[in-house]
């Protein structure tokens, strides 16, 4: 009997072993190596030895700082106006060599807010990270609703016995089988400022009231061109998740539910939707994660720019890791980032968890 | 026994004629230019000649596409694997030297003795890459715009001041004839911005780092030279001269189509424009104050530093310094031959060419961009700043926040070497 045990475990370590070799190798091991550089200032080229740092690159990137100035004032006092906004003292004067504020050296505005008389500044050590957080938080929180809504609506709509419908399916995947790197260049014509698809078809539509904007190159829609573009691209995979969570649900549920007189919505509030439960679990969490990788859209399309309207954190740690050669500043990033994403999950855990 | 004495024989032999074939020792080399036809041809065909011409080396060539060159290079360093030749562009040897990549070359001093400065790769004062072309940057225009609005041509000995150059850009601007007065080219990110723009800030009298220390870019770029150029820079966008974002397209095609009057691009692009118009001048760049400066040198050949035969390394790349070959590369590719003796060979560079201009631009306005290993960290932070500026970021806060960016890097990496 042991003999058969054992048997059947090598077996299962046999099958098994590829996929956990390459786990290890290509996940696992990154993932301390990455800890363990983020303590570093280990460069992507150097001579120079490799010497602990402890917390400096999270320092880096992390560290906030606030000053509250009072308005200038002129000789009697009044407060001097320019532009009919009060005039306040260059913060370059505070952040630069100024040894009565050694604290603030080498930090810039993030954002600013007036208080009362004097107005308060938020201070960032690096405000690129700070908006690639912020940027990367915006996007999580539009696309995981938006994306995951409109695959169950997909899913809904080709959920039906209808002659043809293999197509409509194969067409709404279709997407998600395309190289993201492709589809962001074809979507980066489609967004083009001048003679793109996009603006055409608005012109078009509006006889040419709505003028040719340049999606991309506008810091207020380049994030928004972004998120619409990757809602379109994974919807499709999202559908499948949920279509198949819909043909697990019996259909004598839906046949005792007719006979019972339940409407269209009643049918969906009482017997579909709490069918779904693990299924919207599992979608919802895939999604969130999925959209804090964002990367190659990024990467393809906009480079973070227009004035960093488009950062996210894992373009950042690209970005610092090789571009700018700092290995240990893209781990520290990548772990602040597995940190959130953790926390994100377990919260999410938390909230969907099974009520006894 | 008398077959298998034969067959012994014939095995021998076989081995005998392996052997000759195999007395040509391999080298390999790594090359960027994947994916261009043109220049492939040519490499190639060097590479035949060279096989052919002695009977010691043979070079086997391996090639990436430009966009994923310099990663693949830095990956193999990491891993110990670089073949014996690799080539390098200019602007990013320093940092290679620097990290003990490649090593000196050990070549003809007077192959190279009436060089263009800018081909020449030198770092700590050695040697370590020679390039077989160098490229040049001008103001393209058409003698015909020039004329019609009133412009006077400028000269390699009298360039336009920067406020001729602001006259031009709003001459061209009123006239209404053209969508944007000028197309800097906009649409091609990565080094273009610092390799086209960063001569401008040189010659508004700022840089992107203290040459004299190597050590800090304050008060340098971000000095009252720097913000000078920044202002000026950001102008160009407020002011309607030129577009913060460009088609691709645009930028291929725009001069041609008579979008801009002046086009800031380089020698490559220029037998192209001399097909679209029978009256394109090429003008020198303007001088901002500082005298008139563009940015010097373009890929060159280098030895890894762990190659097992560094001299057949460093015979190869005496071979593909001949004029012959600089002459043939040029021709075929449109660069700037990196002698006069081989500019005299070929029909575009040679005196009273129609591209002679570059030759002289290349000699007399070329400045390297800053030699120091920090160098591809400072380019990235460059580009981002003249980005964000164009799109209309404050100009103080974003040279202040560049300048950070380059002194940390420089402090992270123990100053290079400079301290």
């Amino acid at each position: 009997m042991s003999s058969k045990f054992l048997q059947s475990n090598r077996t299962g370590w046999l099958m098994a072993g590829p996929a956990v070799i390459l786990i290890a190798g290509f996940l696992i091991m990154p993932f301390f190596f990455a800890i363990g550089l983020s303590f570093t200032n280990q460069r992507l080229i150097s001579p120079n030895p490799t010497e602990f740092v402890g917390l400096a690159n999270y320092r880096d990137l992390l560290g906030l700082a606030t000053i509250s100035l009072e308005p200038l004032r002129d000789d009697a006092g009044a407060v001097l106006m320019k532009d009919g906004e009060p005039e306040y003292p260059a913060l370059r004067s505070f952040t630069r060599n100024n040894p009565d504020y050694p604290h603030l050296d080498g930090t810039r505005e993030w954002f600013s807010f007036d208080r009362g008389e004097g107005r308060t500044y938020v201070l960032a050590r690096d405000v690129v990270f700070m908006k690639a957080i912020v940027n990367t938080f915006i996007f999580v929180l539009i696309v995981a609703p938006v994306q995951a809504g409109l695959a169950l609506g997909l899913a809904l709509l080709i959920n039906q016995r209808l002659r043809g419908i293999n197509l409509f399916r194969a067409i709404y995947f279709m997407p998600v089988v395309v190289s993201i790197v492709v589809v962001s260049l074809l979507w980066s014509f489609i967004y083009d400022g001048q003679s793109g698809l996009l603006n055409n078809l608005l012109g078009a539509v509006s006889f040419g009231m709505i003028p040719a904007l340049d999606w991309l190159g506008n810091p207020s829609t380049a994030l928004g061109a972004i998120i619409a573009m990757s809602i379109w691209q994974a919807v499709g995979f999202h559908m499948v998740i949920w279509l198949s969570g819909l043909q697990t649900i019996s259909p004598t549920l839906y046949e005792a539910g007719s006979i019972e007189g339940a409407s269209k919505w009643q049918t969906f509030r009482y017997i579909t939707w709490p069918g779904l439960r693990n299924t919207a679990v599992l979608i919802l969490i895939v999604i969130t994660m999925q959209a804090f990788g964002l990367f190659s859209q990024i990467d393809v399309m906009t480079q973070g720019g227009p004035l960093d309207s488009t950062q996210t954190i894992v373009f950042q740690a690209v970005e610092r890791g090789y571009g700018k050669q700092d290995i240990s500043g893209g781990s520290a990033i990548s772990v602040i980032l597995f940190v959130i994403v953790l926390s994100i999950s377990l919260i999410q855990r938390w909230l969907t968890r099974e009520r006894t | 026994m008398k077959s298998l004495n034969t067959l012994a024989g014939a095995m021998l032999a076989s081995t005998l004629f392996a052997g000759s074939a195999l007395a040509q020792t391999e080298l390999t080399m790594w090359y960027h230019g994947a994916g261009s036809e043109s220049e492939m041809a040519l490499v190639n065909a060097m590479l035949d000649e060279f096989n052919a011409s002695q009977s010691d080396w043979k070079v086997v060539i391996t090639t990436f596409p430009q966009i994923a060159y310099n990663d693949s290079v830095v990956a193999a360093a990491l891993a110990g694997t670089l073949p014996d030749i690799i080539d390098i562009d200019g602007p990013i040897l320093p940092n290679w030297a620097w990290a003990g990549y490649i090593q000196p070359l050990a070549i003809d001093e007077t192959l190279i003795a009436n060089y263009l400065p800018g081909p020449k790769g030198v770092w700590d004062d050695k040697l370590y890459g020679i390039g077989m072309w160098d490229a040049a940057v001008s103001l393209v225009t058409r003698q015909s715009y020039l004329d019609e609005l009133g412009l006077r041509t400028p000269t390699l000995d009298e360039p336009w001041t920067g406020e001729e150059f602001q006259a031009a850009l709003d001459a061209a601007k009123n006239s209404g004839k053209f969508e944007y007065a000028l197309d800097l080219g906009m649409a091609w990110n990565g080094e273009w911005f610092p390799y086209a723009f960063s001569p401008f800030l040189q010659s508004f009298g700022g840089d992107m780092i203290d040459r004299s220390t190597y050590l800090t870019a304050e008060g340098v770029l971000n000095g009252e030279a720097g913000i000078a150029f920044g202002n000026w820079w950001q102008s160009l966008f407020t002011g309607g001269y030129a577009q913060a974002t460009q088609d691709p397209a645009d930028r291929d095609s725009g001069f041609a189509n008579g979008k801009y009057a002046f086009s800031w691009n380089g020698n490559w692009a220029a037998l192209g424009a001399l097909a679209a118009f029978d009256d394109v001048v090429f003008l020198p760049a303007p001088d901002f104050g500082n005298g008139p400066t563009i940015g010097a040198a373009s890929w060159q050949l280098s030895i890894s530093s762990t190659s097992q035969h560094p001299e057949g390394a460093n015979a190869f790349i005496n071979f593909a310094l001949n004029p012959d070959n600089l002459a043939r590369f040029s021709k075929g590719l449109g660069l700037i031959p990196a002698t006069a003796e081989a500019a005299a060979l070929t029909e575009n560079y040679q005196p009273g060419g129609p591209l002679e201009v570059f030759y002289e631009l290349s000699n007399r306005q070329g400045l390297l961009r800053p030699v120091t290993p920090g160098y591809p960290v400072m380019a990235k932070v460059f580009e981002k700043a003249l980005a964000d500026i164009a799109n209309g970021a404050n100009v103080e806060e974003t040279l202040d926040a560049a300048v950070d960016e380059i002194d940390a890097d420089i402090e992270a990496n123990g100053g290079y070497g400079f301290k």
